[in-house]
């Protein structure tokens, strides 16, 4: 890490270096970038900066942006906290036991990053539906997931419980041992060690995986629409409305509400790479 | 994320040894453990969970794309218009990953290479796609080249059409894939320096060489991991891909909009046949990913 002293920015922006080709390679890396993500960015918030506050106040609390807005937020915190309470289990198990089978399930852990999300969206979908295989167990008993917020919850906890075991799982690996072992020694219960110990050193990653777990979650649209039943301030996701809107040409709307999420994704990334920065303090780990 | 960190594969190496050799009193292990009845109730609750929630969706994807036989299965794939789906995913992934690969070499190589100020800014950046909304993704190249965006109606008087056709297709899935490649190459090449590359520099060799001879070799199994996710991602992008496609088939349905259509007309079944290509895509994905992990000797931490 050491070559990558911080440059004495007094001096130059820029270190001289024997290796060729900064000004092209960093030319192309701006204008590439700028081309693809930042202007096409900006250019939305400059649309929307072109509406009076008196109107983008009204498009965000109108009652159906305000409750989509509420559901895709609301359900997108409660299907992290399930991850955090079943990836902390998941990584527990993956991280401190053997058993057979162990590299299957490790390896099914990253199922939703790699399945494309109308796959995902029409699976969960068939599987909760009245006649399917979980769906028609549930019938029975009177619970309706397909179609319902319920069945929103169920595609957020699918595809935000990789975020929250990926991250929480090199830090139990790395974590030294002998401290347990010194706690242990020293006559505390494994029970105490668990929370006393291990439990500090892992709650920034923890926090982390949650953060990237809702994160996701708020912005998902493709394995939700399907479940979701998507009737208007009942179970109608907030990246669903702006869709609808941007289809009815109401562009001022869908802009309004892409920038309402978007800084709010801002601000949780910002939040993600101070807990990143405290977990690696905290653990020690450069990465 | 992904840094090459001292991964002490603990558990298992003192669980295999601790049986055989005599010279580690057992009390030793225990103090480090759970009773056996508090491990297997986690293993257990971990195995249920991933049960129900990835391994019956995975396998209902199979079980509904076969339920009515294998005739009904190649029927669905050899239709025209799924021919016609697949076809366009696989030129917009082609076309897609080509750009991204190259893209993320360029600029991994310029980060990663160099000293200069905003170097961390820069890599949130090349992550700013990560944390936009799919749909969001797609809105921003409607509003940039749609018949009501900033360069619509110049576009529509000369003859070019973006929104709605394969052009936007492949330029809202650049942006939803722009960070896969790089991000996977810039803690790689940052944790290896750059001496390496100024070594050959200062015996003569050019740029261009030193990062052919040099710089590609050491990070070829990264450079392919990354590919690899880029353009799993890449086929299977929903979101962005909707919102600009325009939905007309045959034409710009790619295979995940083809999976939606089909579904909404309820043939479910021709709809999982599709989407069966995809999941097998994606388990042959894991599976290269887990053996790009070995070789690696790290695990991503984050996508």
């Amino acid at each position: 890490m050491s070559a990558l002293a911080a440059p004495r920015v007094g001096d130059r922006l820029w270190q001289r270096s024997a290796i060729p080709g900064f000004g092209l390679t960093m030319g192309v890396t701006i204008l590439w970038l700028s081309l693809i993500v930042l202007i096409p960015l900006a250019g939305l918030f400059i649309k929307t900066a072109e509406l009076s506050p008196d109107r983008i106040f009204a498009i965000l609390t109108a009652p159906r942006t305000f409750n989509a807005l509420k559901l895709s937020f609301g359900l997108s915190l409660v299907a992290a906290a399930v991850n955090l309470v079943f990836g902390a289990v998941i990584v527990w198990a993956l991280v401190r036991y053997e058993f057979p089978g162990k590299r299957l399930l490790d390896a099914l852990v990253d199922i939703p990053f790699a399945l494309p999300t109308a796959v995902a969206g029409i699976a969960l979908t068939n599987l909760y539906a009245d006649n399917g295989w979980i769906g028609a167990l549930l019938a029975p008993l009177g619970i309706q997931v397909a179609f319902t917020p319920l069945g929103i919850l169920i595609a957020l906890i699918f595809i935000g419980l990789p975020f929250v075991v990926r991250t929480v799982q090199p830090v139990l690996e790395d974590l030294d041992k002998d401290l347990e072992e010194a706690a242990a020694t020293l006559g505390a219960g494994r029970w105490t060690t668990v929370r006393r110990v291990i439990l500090p050193a892992v709650v920034p990653a923890f926090l982390t995986g949650f953060a990237l777990a809702f994160a996701r979650a708020v912005g998902e649209y493709g394995s939700v629409i399907f479940i979701a039943g998507n009737l208007p301030n009942v179970s109608e996701i907030a990246p669903l409305l702006i869709v609808i809107r941007l289809e009815e040409f109401r562009y001022a709307d869908a802009t309004t509400i892409a920038c309402a999420m978007l800084v709010a994704s801002f601000v949780l990334l910002f939040v993600i790479n101070v807990l990143q920065r405290w977990s690696q303090h905290r653990t020690g780990r450069t990465g | 994320m992904s840094a090459v960190t001292d991964t002490m594969p603990f558990p298992r190496e003192q669980g295999r040894s601790a049986r055989p050799t005599v010279h580690t009193p057992p009390r030793h292990e225990d103090i480090r453990t759970e009773p056996a009845i508090v491990k297997w109730t986690v293993i257990a609750l971990a195995a249920l969970f991933m049960g129900l929630f990835i391994v019956l969706p995975l396998a209902n994807v199979f079980a509904q794309a076969f339920s009515k036989g294998w005739d009904a299965y190649v029927a669905a794939l050899v239709d025209p218009d799924a021919l016609a789906a697949i076809r366009l995913t696989l030129f917009v992934a082609a076309v897609s990953v080509a750009t991204n690969t190259v893209m993320g070499l360029v600029m991994a190589w310029a980060i990663t290479k160099f000293n200069f100020a905003g170097k961390s800014l820069l890599i949130t950046l090349v992550d700013l796609p990560f944390s936009v909304s799919p749909v969001i993704s797609g809105l921003v190249f409607v509003l940039m080249f749609g018949a009501q965006g900033y360069f619509g109606p110049w576009l529509i008087d000369n003859g070019w059409k973006i929104i709605f056709a394969w052009p936007g297709i492949v330029l809202a899935t650049v942006f939803v894939t722009f960070p896969f490649v790089a991000r996977e190459l810039i803690p790689l090449m940052q944790e290896q320096g750059s001496s390496e590359e100024e070594a050959a520099v200062t015996l003569g060799a050019s740029g261009w060489r030193a990062f052919l001879k040099v710089t590609l070799p050491n990070v070829k199994w990264a450079l392919l991991y990354g590919v690899l996710l880029c353009n799993a991602r890449a086929m299977g992008e929903f979101g962005a891909v909707s919102v600009v496609s325009g939905h007309v088939r045959g034409e710009t349905n790619t295979m995940p909009l083809h999976i939606e259509i089909l579904y909404n007309e309820y043939q479910f079944q021709a709809s999982f046949a599709v989407a069966s290509l995809l999941a097998f895509l994606a388990v042959v994905t894991l599976f290269a990913k887990t053996v790009l992990e070995a070789r690696l000797g790290s695990r991503s931490g984050r996508h």
